[in-house]
């Protein structure tokens, strides 16, 4: 059977994933029951069930999705050792789970607003890979032309608000999304993400603060990772139960390694949040690189840790051990599947290093919505005044 | 000769103004107003225009008010109805709500309480809580929150109770509103108006007395401007919410009892645009907001002197109008900058520098600029009135420049 047809090579996005790669055996969509690996702790409400409902498609395309970002994640690791990527890079992997669960719960209506740890979550909101690796490395093609960089993916047909560098900073935004969906009325949430560090931001409550008042479908999201950059959880926070932080906002903690608990607290969150208003859920997950690149990650934690955690909770490696245990496919098909998903991380790199860099003249486009603001009211209204010396 | 020079700038000037959409319709008005508006003491003014198209009115103080702002006498327009500048505001921003459904309003008091200078009163009962928005006190919050709401394609106006408060939520000015348009690559537009009265009033302390127009200036991706007249800030109001760009919109707490008759049709006014208050040939004064009536006073003794100033409110604070102030300069040859902004680092600062990047071969004198001293407003009256710039000190300084 030719796997070869999980990924055509002219086009390198990865498919939604409501329509999976097509997988030649014969049972599709043969629904599956899957347990959670934690029970949810709830605060203020009733949690969900441990009992997901699932299909044999959407397990195998978990795994696909979540080996995708893992490579890309680690692609990126080496690029930036390269040094193509410059300047900022943070990296994702071990928190692939958050990302995939979110999306199978939801529409490309419902909002998605993180902070700077945003490539995956850009993947999985129907970004390519290619437009990934291009802005990574400042290119023409970038997803944001070249001009914003790892921290500035949005995709806005697809409901990503981004990409935001200032810690706590896209919460208030998400709010405000949330706050144009009600106006609006379009019957859509917003998931507006932080992580654990963020979360002693004082504008987030602010935000969550006017969003139980004004009764807005805004759900934040806490990606505890447990290390805010070199800080530990404990080093910074009182009290680490952010999912009780709300106060009078309910809040739900999750297995954030498990992508199955995140999917259904994240159907939960929705459907509580279009009736009753903001709620809260906190991930329970970890990242295996440090902060950022130029944070090596070990010297705040032990490499024991590290190791112990991937070897027992790795997303991945739970979602592989669900699709044997099924007998959806077989060791050798899902290393295969690895080896053409390693093979179009490389062609997409290829393909954005070849593309070339923007032209000088994108300095000065899209300051202003209509050219540079100060062209037409130079000194000579028929002389361009933004000018590269 | 340059006045020729000028006539021929200001024919091409005005037809590229007919193409942009943003030209108040109601210059058709113009020739009557001015014609009967411009008080110059034996000098006949016929010529209208440097290419700007907005009015240009005079004031004409009954008595010499020492540092109050003169309320403007009735103007000879035809149509049209007299009121006060907070109404003037509110009458923009009610407009532009029934034109377009997008726009809301967010901020401390805009709601049932009818906001505290009383710019959104009315509004509440008549749009509704979910378009005036009563909000908590969190700018931070609540200014990311229209940012965010912006994103998707709604139109906050978003009020800072006094423009000082905004400095809570510089973040979100700074980073999201100014620079969203930019690292998206073009994917989001931010159309939020971010307005606020601020400058010094009546002894209201060192914090609620702040000019924030230099802070935020150097900010890429956000456009200012600086209403003075009923008539400018209503047509400002209505051309911020109308643009895509965000806008800060500067208002001044001194100013909101101003009376002056209006057009009763809809006009906006070109945000990137500078005001030509009073033409003249020996200096050139650029000013803005309340500073422009503390001018016009100076400009009534200078006049008696026997100097020729020519006031420009320029308005626009991000971008500048260097159009109209170069051919201004290109004529008088001598700059006097007026302002209320801080001497350090305020608007006064970079246009001195614009004007001597741009125009350094037309200056007789080099540019000359009054602002306030670098101090924090004081409480006492008599201090306070010297932080700012006095007309006395305006007419001594043209009278230095001109000699």
């Amino acid at each position: 059977m030719s796997l070869s047809r999980l990924s055509s090579r002219s086009n390198l996005i990865p498919r939604p994933l409501s329509a999976a790669i097509s997988r030649l055996i014969s049972t599709d969509t043969t629904p599956i029951t899957i347990e959670t690996s934690l029970p949810f702790t709830a605060h203020l409400c009733d949690p969900p069930s441990r009992s997901v409902e699932s299909s044999t498609q959407e397990l195998l395309t978990f795994f696909r999705t979540m080996a995708l970002m893992r490579r890309m994640e680690i692609a990126a690791d080496s690029l930036y050792k390269a040094k193509l990527i410059r300047g900022f890079c943070h990296l994702y992997d071990g928190q692939e789970a958050v990302a995939i669960g979110m999306e199978a719960a939801i529409t490309r209506k419902d909002a998605i607003i993180t902070a700077y740890r945003d490539h995956c979550i850009f993947l999985g909101r129907g970004g390519s890979l290619y437009e990934v690796f291009a802005e990574l490395m400042g290119r023409r093609d970038g997803c944001s032309r070249g001009k914003g960089g790892s921290m500035h993916f949005y995709k806005k047909d697809a409901s990503f608000y981004g990409g935001h560098g200032i810690v706590g900073a896209q919460v208030p935004l998400g709010c405000g999304i949330a706050f144009a969906q009600k106006y609006d009325k379009e019957e859509a949430v917003t998931f507006a993400m932080y992580g654990d560090g963020a979360a002693n931001q004082g504008q987030l409550f602010e935000a969550l603060n006017i969003s139980a008042l004004w009764d807005l479908p805004s759900i934040l999201v806490c990606e505890n990772n447990h290390y805010g950059m070199g800080t530990a959880e404990w080093r910074a926070a009182k009290s680490p139960s952010y999912y009780k932080r709300g106060d009078y906002v309910p809040g739900l903690k999750v297995d954030g390694m498990d992508a199955f608990a995140v999917k259904q607290a994240c159907k939960f969150a929705k459907e509580h949040a279009l009736k009753n208003g903001p709620i809260i859920l906190e991930m329970d997950t970890y990242r295996y690189h440090g902060h950022s690149m130029s944070d090596p990650g070990s010297t705040y934690r032990t490499r024991d840790e590290i190791s112990g955690v991937r070897q027992e909770r790795d997303p991945i490696e739970r979602i592989k051990k669900l699709v044997l245990s099924h007998d959806i496919a077989t060791e050798k098909e899902l290393k295969d599947m690895e080896k053409e998903i390693r093979k179009e991380v490389d062609d997409a790199i290829a393909k954005a290093k070849d593309c070339p860099m923007p032209e000088p003249s994108e300095l000065f486009t899209n300051v202003y919505v209509k050219g540079f603001g100060t062209e037409s009211f130079g000194p000579d209204r028929k002389e361009v005044k933004a000018a590269l010396p | 000769m340059s006045a020729i020079i000028h006539g021929a700038g200001a024919a091409t000037a005005l037809t590229t103004f007919n193409s942009k959409k943003l030209v108040a319709p109601c210059r058709t008005n113009l020739p009557a107003r001015s014609k009967r508006c411009i008080v110059v003491a034996g000098s006949d003014d016929a010529s209208k225009s440097f290419g700007s198209s907005s009015v240009l009115s005079v004031r004409r103080p009954q008595k010499l008010i020492a540092n109050a702002v003169a309320t403007k006498t009735d103007t000879s327009a035809t149509t049209g109805h007299e009121l006060l500048l907070f109404e003037a505001l509110q009458e923009g921003l009610e407009e532009e709500m029934d034109r377009d459904p997008h726009v809301c309003v967010m901020g401390e008091d805009v709601g049932h309480y009818g906001g505290s200078y009383k710019v959104t009163k009315g509004l509440a009962d008549k749009f509704g809580d979910l378009r005036v928005l009563d909000t908590p006190i969190c700018e931070n919050a609540f200014t990311g929150m229209g940012i965010g709401a912006a994103m998707t394609g709604l139109r906050p106006v978003i009020e800072g109770m006094n423009m000082g408060f905004l400095l809570l939520a510089f973040n979100q000015i700074s980073n999201n509103c100014g620079m969203l348009h930019y690292t998206s690559g073009g994917q989001f537009t931010i159309p939020v108006v971010i307005r606020g009265p601020g400058g010094v009033g009546r002894q209201l302390g060192a914090e609620h007395s702040q000019r924030l127009e230099s802070y935020f200036q150097s900010i890429p991706g956000i456009q200012m401007v600086a209403c003075s007249t009923p008539y400018n800030a209503k047509g400002l109001m209505k051309a911020a919410i109308r643009s895509e760009n965000p806008v800060i919109l500067f208002e001044h707490v001194l100013l909101y009892n101003l009376k002056e008759k209006i057009p009763d049709d809809d006009y906006i006014c070109n945000l990137e645009e500078a005001e030509m208050v009073r033409p003249g040939e020996h200096i050139t004064i650029l000013t803005y907001s309340r500073m422009r009536y503390h001018v016009m006073q100076a400009a009534k003794t200078l006049v008696n002197k026997g100097y020729d100033p020519e006031v420009i409110d320029i308005r626009s604070l991000k971008p500048f109008d260097l159009y109209t102030i170069g051919n201004s300069v290109k004529k008088t040859h001598r700059v006097l900058i007026v302002e209320e902004c801080m001497r350090t680092g305020g608007i006064g600062a970079s246009l001195t520098a614009a004007i001597n990047e741009n125009f350094h071969d037309y200056l007789d004198a080099p540019v000359m600029c009054l602002s306030s001293q670098d101090v924090p407003t004081p409480y006492a009256g008599t201090l306070e009135e010297w932080t700012v710039v006095q007309p006395a000190q305006i007419v001594t300084a043209v009278e230095q420049l001109c000699q």
